[in-house]
């Protein structure tokens, strides 16, 4: 049972991946190549010469490359759906399984996604400081962890308020709970701010623009591909409930 | 409301506890693991030494967000 839903979250996630290559393709890469065009203006402008061959062409990097990262990417996160779908479907919102698998991806976008972007956004090549990258790192993972912790709280309140003051009130408490964690988290978090005074500003707009595109259509696809297949799963199985007891 | 009206009645199995908990830490572990490689791996703390990964996944690493070079 549990190794049909993660081969669908997995199947899902490829698709997904697919679809935002799409997306990546054509509203990521020219903002990619704006930085990487000002990187060489620099590199250009200081007299330094590229003699060296780079490791991984362009070419490479912007085809196969980010396929093959956004598939790896598509797959873990469609994995861990699916995983997640399982332990909430049936305990966490009384609904339907397509329509947790929809709850679910929003979520799973507001809490990975949007919120770590909102402290710590994306950048293009060369709008940050190389030596930081320790930094970077360890904030960026700090501020997701922390957020996903949030919301696993924030659940769990909104569950027990639910049952004492309603569905529409429980819900709202339990997303304030996330917000005003999620906000005190972000607020302690040192702030990172290395863009250079000459970065293109369209090239950056546009790069974080098609950061959160491409997750926008990565987890919806995942949620609604995943839903449409467990969904159809439950309806086609119809087997007989052995094991009342197991619940 | 039709929708709200099927709500209630949905035999959906629940995945019992005992049978998700493997599958959730064995491959929890894994999937995180591939993510680690995709977006954080030969940055800040390397696994495998050199930058081939880094350079190969470049593209997708910026554009998912993840802090890069």
């Amino acid at each position: 049972m549990v190794r049909t839903l993660l081969v669908r979250g997995m199947l899902a996630g490829v698709v997904a991946a697919l679809l935002a290559f799409v997306f990546a393709w054509f509203f990521g890469e020219p903002a990619l190549d704006g930085g990487i065009a000002y990187e060489d203006a620099l590199s250009t402008a200081a007299g330094e010469t590229d003699g060296e061959a780079p490791l991984v062409s362009r070419g490479t990097q912007s085809t196969i490359g980010l396929l093959v990262a956004l598939l790896i990417y598509g797959v873990a996160v469609g994995g861990i759906f699916a995983l997640v779908h399982g332990g909430a479907q049936g305990r966490l919102f009384r609904l339907a399984p397509r329509a947790t698998a929809g709850v679910l991806a929003l979520i799973g976008y507001v809490v990975v996604v949007l919120v770590p972007f909102l402290k710590y956004p994306s950048n293009p090549p060369a709008s940050s400081v190389d030596d930081t990258i320790g930094l970077r790192s360890g904030t960026f993972v700090i501020m997701l962890l922390l957020s996903v912790v949030a919301a696993i709280v924030a659940v769990a309140v909104g569950q027990r308020l639910v049952a004492r003051i309603g569905t529409w009130n429980g819900v709202l408490a339990g997303a304030a709970v996330y917000v005003v964690i999620a906000g005190i988290v972000a607020a302690l978090l040192p702030v990172v701010s290395e863009t250079p005074a000459d970065f293109p500003a369209v090239v950056l707009y546009n790069f974080r623009v098609a950061t959160l595109g491409i997750h926008a259509v990565l987890w919806a696809a995942v949620g609604l591909l995943f839903g449409l297949l467990v969904s159809r799963g439950t309806r086609s199985a119809e087997r007989p409930t052995v094991g009342a007891g197991a619940g | 409301m039709a929708l709200g009206a099927s709500v209630p009645t949905v035999s959906a199995p629940v995945v019992p506890v005992r049978e998700l908990v493997p599958w959730a830490v064995f491959a929890g572990v894994i999937l995180l693991a591939l993510l680690y490689l995709v977006g954080m791996d030969q940055g800040a703390t390397s696994v495998f030494s050199g930058s081939m990964l880094h350079e190969f996944v470049h593209d997708g690493r910026h554009l998912l967000g993840f802090p890069c070079h």
